[in-house]
């Protein structure tokens, strides 16, 4: 499927603009990513005794994957709700220069701030990505609702992957309900090693997984924080002495 | 599986939306709002990007250390050597997620069959 040329008649309703957006789910190996991994957080919640409504309005209303594993994970581990709540507000932090970069592109001089709200809302890891590749071929003046309609597909996958999941933790044998448990890291792993283009990024997912287990050893409550905090401060210093070398 | 289990309880919701969303919708209506004045590669942003990073490798860390539910059943070295050999064979097809889950997914398996 090729989207149609700039010029097509095809641009001229929001309505078809909306249903492109839709359809491009399929042009994307990152839908399938999403599936597995939204899969895997439909398997640990059930696991981590969530209820399926919580798993779907978590995906709905959070729509940020790591966050939704943040929580699930410290919440099920017996962290306090303050404690979960700072472990997942840092790592939300990424999603605001990724609304500063993305929205530029589907501004126009008149569109208004509300007409932007649910691109915001939709703007997570994946759909940035392919915000960057899609809306070069997108009209300008349509962009806002070919986002929605991604973003609406995308959404639509991961509910669906939810409820598979969810479904399939309660009543597969214990090995495959643990292969789909291990869909999470497995596909959170390589997804942001592959978005990894500068050294920080590199160091710092690397030393984040080395320094989690020592982390963990002091017991603190706030390991994700500690190791995350110290992984990624060394991370920057490497970008830093790299930067004043140059 | 009974309705209860389904719905859960208030309780749970309240925790999901004070723990949840609010904290990441916060950033996000931040950079609706305060958007247009941001150089996207300044140098706080360079750091919170790390941190941000690593938090999240060392959730990834936590699912395989600290395994939760049915992936506990899993043997440590099995674990481990998924995630190994997963990230030989992303490395090796030039970074294709795809390659690297699978294989990841079938040394797992393969693991468990064959210790039994």
């Amino acid at each position: 499927m090729a989207l149609p040329p700039l010029d097509s008649p095809q641009w001229q309703s929001p309505w078809r603009a909306f249903a492109w957006g839709l359809r491009s789910i399929t042009q994307t190996i990152l839908t399938l990513v999403l599936f597995a991994t939204y899969l895997g957080i439909g398997a640990l919640a059930h696991d981590t005794h969530f209820s399926l409504l919580w798993a779907l309005c978590s995906t709905l209303f959070v729509w940020a994957g790591p966050a939704q594993i943040i929580l699930i994970t410290t919440l099920g581990s017996g962290a306090t709700i303050i404690q979960s709540a700072i472990a997942v507000t840092v790592s939300a932090i990424r999603l605001f220069p990724m609304v500063v970069s993305v929205l530029p592109l589907m501004r126009t001089p008149t569109t208004k701030r509300r007409e932007l709200f649910f691109a915001a809302h939709l703007t997570a890891v994946t759909l940035w990505v392919e915000c960057h590749r899609f809306l070069p071929q997108v009209p300008r003046e349509r962009r806002i609702a070919f986002v929605n309609g991604l973003g609406f597909g995308l959404v639509s996958v991961c509910l669906t992957a939810n409820t598979v999941g969810y479904f399939l933790a309660a009543n597969l044998t214990q090995t495959l309900g643990a292969a789909i448990l291990m869909l999470t890291p497995l596909s959170f792993l390589f997804s942001t090693a592959r978005n990894s283009r500068e050294v920080a990024d590199v160091v710092a997912l690397t030393l984040g997984v080395l320094l989690y287990p020592i982390a963990a050893k002091m017991n603190s409550g706030l390991d994700i924080l500690v190791s995350g905090l110290v992984a990624g401060t060394i991370a920057y210093g490497v970008h830093w002495w790299r930067e004043v070398r140059a | 599986m009974s309705a209860a289990q389904l719905i859960g309880d208030w309780h749970a919701l309240v925790v999901l939306f004070v723990a949840g969303v609010v904290p990441n919708q916060i950033w996000r209506m931040l950079g609706l709002w305060f958007g247009g004045g941001i150089d996207e590669g300044s140098e706080l942003l360079v750091w919170v990007r790390a941190v941000a990073t690593a938090i999240l490798a060392g959730v990834i860390a936590q699912i395989v250390v600290e395994p939760p539910g049915a992936l506990a059943s899993v043997p440590d070295v099995l674990r481990y050597g998924a995630v190994g050999a997963g990230l030989v064979v992303f490395l090796l097809t030039r970074r294709s997620i795809f390659a690297g889950v699978v294989t990841g997914e079938v040394f797992m398996l393969a693991g468990k069959w064959w210790l039994g």
